[in-house]
């Protein structure tokens, strides 16, 4: 076992982990763990765009911008949150041109801009050009680009390392706190994959950049690795989760695979069509069509489907067709996602449409945290020296339904303040002592797993897992669907405790970490479904077929779910809001879902149409 | 070792390849494990795959219902993230983007780590000497004069002019595809010249310089031979030899 000592330590080298990191290894002493090295990270996967109101190309604003976030996250959205991401992205965005990141220009040379889902004029006249771009591969250039500028500041990584547990001074999963009592983060554990040895990494500040758990569906965007490590790890020590119901399906996945293929295709002029050949969006969002924001898309595709106009021979999916397009407009601004209709189902995009189907792609709740990055540790009181930003984040400007564009935007606006508020902070505080047994629950779990002599197969465990999301909370949801899922699950956690692994080695024993990020899936999953249990509305990504109305009275609330021991109180603590005051109770431990306010400052809740 | 293993329940929920019926395919997969001994051997496993099956889902395939210890890269199973390049029948590719269909399935397919780097297990290799050339290059925007308030302005066809190799994603399929690289192990390396190449043509940048008299070495661009090996293997069709040729010429061209 080693033992390591930084002021800050960042967990994730996505976007939003290396941006925090620019941030602080300048000021403080920082490392950055990460189980991917930093380039593969799933930031590279993003295709269409960045938002910011630039109006380099027509008039626009960051007012307009933040309006179009509330109203896209059917008003689930704190403002303040929303003001200050939009405000700031004008910044971020010229960041990262000096930062050396080749955007697509316009003829004058400057940024050029495109339309993007959801992204409106004046309050939702009409589609606005608003997203910055570098051809269909903008995440691929900011990971490169913050990657660069990371290996210019020389910041310190520890590549192909797993962060496994977080280490604090008060375990929240076993003891209340009273309002006000101050929890500190201390540290990380972490395994190194090569070797596989224990590292125990103390730390002033810590920031989980982890990014998605888009594995706890079975047809996802995600990449195999997005197994949501950083919102399993807060939740196993006691601290809630937020708004873990509102998932967000995209509607336009390869059918079948679920590989993206970026709303940029509708932006450019792509249009969805059912086995009629009926523009059939033209129905559901007469003024902005093809580029309403996703949630109401992917309804609307799975919603031909079930009325029988899906195409193929199992009619299961509908078309996206670029074909009015010309074949060199498509090939300057959407060159990847086409090669991957060709690569992945053999069609031809300048002739033949592709087949597309939702698929599950964000999700917009995660570790609650405040516009400084800073995490909760209930609806109000922060965790010093924890902070989060990103996908695993949830601060909330997403809200029920995160608009295209918005999170690359996210990632480097709350990534850099992530990064500004943990280096201030590490000045002013000092390291606490790490307990002598704070490896000792990581080494226990890693042995119990690596020594359990025959068991089920982590794969089966996996799939069984996805195909109950996929199946029963995805796109439309009812009581009794959600009911199958969380019974499912149940079963699966049982079944859980019997896997084993094959191999039984120190070096790269990928086996062995795909069973605890099955784990945390698992995890995930049950919460997500408890949260959707409850939430008796439809909202942006949550609908609700038996309740199907948004229902501002009794649910314009973010959700707080905590994981608790059997044996605690039903509330989080008696001086904490919990208007929901529901309770799973699950064998060992019981989820006891709580309520933290909607932020509200320019925009009264109104009915979303487009 | 072999192992058939029935996964005709996976196939069902795949789409749209009506046409390409499920197959029968061998891979034949080289392992090494320093905890098991100082030497690599062969594995062979037969499974039944579906029409537009990739190396990749073989590979896992064979790692989640067979053989837990098979140990490879991987994350997004789409081709941007780098991950996974590999040798499958004597060529560089990304287990990703190779379907199974197009690789000749009537054999058994080959399946080796990339060559010239350190093989640490089974496929997996020892990437930091890989990083350590592609740092050397200062892969990083340099720009010496004041930082204009706004963005620094490009034309189109300024931005054009480095486009190709903007879109590198540091899989090493090319470095570890070329037969200097594999000789002389100090070769700066194709992907290391393509991260040179993109800052080099960049009109903002005002690094050329000095990273043109790091590639003058004698590690540098000059030991290229022109194999075109690189440009085969890019999994993103990224010119490779191309880029090294311009690098080569702006070294000749531009006084520094
Ligand atoms: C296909 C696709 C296209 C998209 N397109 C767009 C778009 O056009 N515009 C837009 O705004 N958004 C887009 N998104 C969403 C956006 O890309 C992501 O939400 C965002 O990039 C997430 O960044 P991140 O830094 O939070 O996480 P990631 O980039 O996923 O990084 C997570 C990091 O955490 C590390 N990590 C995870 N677990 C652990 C652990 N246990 N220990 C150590 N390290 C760990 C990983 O190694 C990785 O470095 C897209 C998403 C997908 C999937
Ligand atoms: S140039 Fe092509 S082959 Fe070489 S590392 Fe980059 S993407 Fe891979
Ligand atoms: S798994 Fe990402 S490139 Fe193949």
């Amino acid at each position: 076992m080693q033992t390591h000592q930084y002021d800050v330590v960042i967990v994730g080298a996505g976007g939003a982990g290396m941006r925090a990191a620019l941030e602080a290894s300048g000021e403080v002493r920082t490392a950055v763990i990460t189980k991917l090295y930093p380039t593969r990270s799933h930031t590279g996967a993003a295709q269409g765009g960045m938002c910011a109101a630039l109006a380099n190309v027509e008039e626009d604003n960051w007012e307009w911008h933040t309006f179009d976030t509330v109203k896209g996250g059917d008003y689930l959205v704190d403002q303040d949150a929303a003001e200050i991401m939009a405000k700031e992205a004008i910044d971020a965005i010229i960041d990262l041109e000096h930062m050396g990141l080749p955007f697509n220009r316009t003829p004058e040379g400057r940024i050029d801009q495109r339309r993007f889902g959801g992204h409106t004029r004046n309050h939702g006249e009409a589609a606005v050009r608003r997203s910055c771009y570098a051809a269909d591969r903008t995440g691929h250039m900011i990971l490169q680009t913050l990657y660069q500028n990371c290996v210019k500041q020389d910041v310190e990584f520890f590549n192909e390392f797993y962060v496994l547990d977080l280490i604090t001074d008060h375990d929240l999963s076993t003891e209340d706190m009273a309002d006000g009592a101050e929890v500190n983060a201390t540290g990380v554990v972490a395994y190194d994959l090569a070797t596989g040895e224990i590292h125990v990494f103390q730390a002033k500040a810590i920031i989980f950049a982890t990014g998605g758990a888009g594995k706890i569906f079975k047809t996802t965007s995600n990449a195999h690795t997005l197994t949501g490590d950083g919102m399993a790890l807060a939740l196993r020590r006691g601290f809630p989760l937020e708004d873990m119901e509102f998932f967000q399906f995209h509607p336009t996945g390869l059918a079948g695979l679920g590989i993206l293929l970026s709303e940029a295709a509708r932006g450019e002029g792509g249009i969805l069509r059912n086995s009629d050949g009926e523009r059939f969006m033209e129905r559901y969002a007469p003024t902005i069509k093809d580029l309403a924001p996703r949630d109401i898309v992917a309804r609307s595709m799975a919603n031909e489907v079930r009325e029988g106009r899906g195409c193929g021979p199992n009619k299961d999916y509908v078309l996206l067709d670029l074909t009015h397009l010309e074949p060199s407009h498509i090939d300057a601004k959407l060159p990847d996602i086409t090669e991957f209709a060709r690569t992945y189902l053999g069609i031809e995009p300048y002739t033949d449409p592709i087949p597309v189907y939702p698929t599950a792609h964000y999700a917009m709740g995660g570790i609650p945290t405040n516009v400084e990055g800073e995490v909760l540790r209930d609806s109000h009181n922060v965790v010093k020296g924890l902070f989060a930003a990103g996908e695993v984040a949830c601060v909330s400007v997403h809200g029920s339904n995160r608009l295209g564009t918005n999170s690359l935007l996210d990632i480097n606006v709350f990534g850099k303040r992530a990064g500004r508020s943990a280096a201030a902070y590490s000045k002013t505080a000092s390291f606490h002592d790490l307990p002598a047994d704070a490896a000792d629950r990581t080494i226990a779990q890693l042995d119990e797993m690596r020594d359990r002599p025959e068991g089920e197969r982590v794969a089966e465990v996996r799939k069984a897992l996805q195909e109950t999301m996929d199946a029963n909370a995805q796109v439309f949801r009812t009581k009794e669907s959600l009911d199958q899922a969380l019974a499912d699950i149940r079963e699966l956690q049982a079944r859980y405790k019997n896997v084993s692994v094959q191999d039984k080695g120190q070096m790269f024993n990928t086996d062995l970490l795909e069973a605890l990020e099955l784990g945390f899936l698992l995890d995930l999953a049950e919460i997500t479904v408890v949260a959707a249990i409850n939430r008796k509305e439809s909202r942006g990504g949550h609908y609700r077929e038996d309740f199907p109305d948004r229902d501002d009275t009794n649910y314009m609330l973010h959700t707080m779910t905590y994981r608790r021991p059997a044996t605690a109180g039903d509330t989080v603590d008696g001086t904490v809001e919990n208007y929901f005051d529901h309770v799973e109770e699950f064998g060992d431990y019981k989820i006891v879902l709580g309520s933290k306010s909607v932020t509200q400052t320019r925009y009264e809740p109104m009915e979303r149409k487009y | 070792m072999t192992a058939t293993l029935d996964t005709t329940a996976e196939a069902e929920n795949k789409p749209a390849a009506g046409e390409i019926p499920s197959f029968d395919v061998t891979l034949k997969i080289q392992r090494f494990s320093p905890e098991v001994g100082p030497d690599p051997w062969w594995d062979e496993f037969t499974i039944t795959v579906h029409g537009t099956d990739r190396v990749l889902d073989a590979l896992h395939k064979i790692k989640w219902e067979d053989d837990g210890t098979l140990s490879f890269r991987r994350s997004c199973a789409h081709g941007v993230c780098g991950s996974d390049a590999m040798r499958i029948n004597g060529r560089n590719r990304l287990a990703c983007k190779t379907l199974l269909k197009d690789v000749n399935p009537d054999k058994p397919i080959i399946v080796e780590p990339i060559k010239g780097l350190p093989v640490l297990k089974d496929l997996i290799v020892d990437m930091e000497p890989f990083f350590a050339s592609y740092r050397e290059i200062m892969p990083f925007f340099i720009n010496k004069g004041n930082e204009p308030s706004k963005e620094h302005l490009q034309s189109s066809e300024e931005r054009e002019r480095f486009d190709d190799t903007t879109k590198c994603i540091l899989c090493a399929a090319c470095t570890s595809s070329c037969p200097v690289f594999w000789t002389d192990g100090q070769y700066f390396g194709p992907a290391a010249i393509v991260n040179a190449h993109r800052f080099i043509f960049d009109s903002r940048d005002d690094g050329a310089t000095q990273r043109l008299e790091i590639l003058n070495d004698k590690e540098g661009v000059w030991r290229c031979r022109t194999t075109f090996n690189c440009t085969e293997a890019c999994p993103r069709g990224i010119e490779v030899t191309k880029a090294i040729q311009e690098v080569k010429r702006a070294m000749i061209t531009r006084a520094f």
